[in-house]
């Protein structure tokens, strides 16, 4: 599967980890665009189109929670699946995140396999 | 007692293994690597600081504390790297196993984890500096090796 992923978050070491994870699980990665925080990442969807997002919670300048409240409001991105990689994992954290339009949900520490089950089902759909 | 059911300004007595295991889950999944337990606290427990502040139910603080040179093999170890092409990344890494490990041990707490945020993570270098807490609390601590060098993981509640 060959896809363009953008993932959100404030640690550059936690970006390239993502992206590693990824590609372990056996993705294809066309292209993957970085931001540091929800506004960042609302900038790089407004010039490109991504297949997937991954995303951070606890973030500075835009939360990632806040970032998916308004990319819901973007006709063109809308529709594109977001992952949630985050520490914070209580149901609360969860229900949150789906309520806002979140498809999917992977406490750190996570393995690459854990990252394959709950983004590869996504893609799929 | 179940341990929502109990006051929550102190560290508690079964919090040191939860700690402990927090930490090796962290090392283990995120770095590949096992740790080893240092039973005495070293007298100079290293040259970077990460620091997550704890608030809601839990205040305080969450503390990583390691060498530089364990700093560049987390770093290594995270990304894949060789240990000499690690630059400025060495701060954010320690400052993502501090968050990771912060979370990892809120989430095993259970109830009263969940009732708690966290920071994004600080990071302090420096030579000879000393970290306080200026209010009055309780901590534990734990003490490992990573490749050889220490690393310390401490979680102080402020009362």
């Amino acid at each position: 599967m060959t896809i363009r992923a953008l993932i959100v978050d404030d640690s550059s070491v936690m970006r390239k980890i993502v992206e590693r994870s990824l590609r372990q699980a056996g993705l294809q990665l066309q292209q993957v665009f970085e931001a540091g925080n929800g506004v960042e990442a609302l900038q790089v969807l407004a010039q490109n189109k991504v297949d997937l997002i991954l995303s951070d919670i606890n973030m500075p300048v835009m939360d990632g929670l806040e970032f998916v409240r308004q990319l819901q409001t973007l006709a063109d991105a809308r529709s594109t699946p977001v992952v949630m990689i985050t520490t914070e994992g209580s149901e609360s954290h969860v229900m949150q995140a789906l309520s806002c339009g979140a498809k999917g949900y992977i406490r750190k520490p996570f393995t690459p396999d854990q990252v394959k089950e709950h983004v590869v089902p996504i893609l799929e759909n | 007692m179940p341990l929502t059911n109990r006051p929550a300004c102190q560290v508690r007595e079964d919090w040191g293994p939860i700690l402990e295991s927090a930490t090796r889950e962290v090392f283990g999944m995120m770095l590949g690597s096992d740790l080893e337990p240092v039973v005495e606290p070293a007298s100079r427990p290293g040259e970077v600081t990460a620091v997550v502040g704890l608030a809601g139910e839990l205040c305080g603080a969450f503390i990583v504390r390691c060498t530089v040179r364990a700093a560049l093999s987390m770093t290594s170890a995270m990304l894949g790297i060789d240990e000499e092409a690690v630059t400025d990344q060495a701060w954010d890494a320690v400052g993502e196993v501090c968050n990771m490990t912060a979370g990892n041990f809120k989430a095993k707490l259970g109830g009263i984890g969940d009732r708690c945020m966290l920071s994004v993570p600080t990071i302090v270098s420096g030579a000879d500096y000393t970290v306080r807490s200026l209010a009055d609390g309780s901590a534990t601590q734990r003490d490992f090796l990573f490749r050889g060098e220490r690393v310390s993981v401490c979680v102080e509640i402020h009362m």
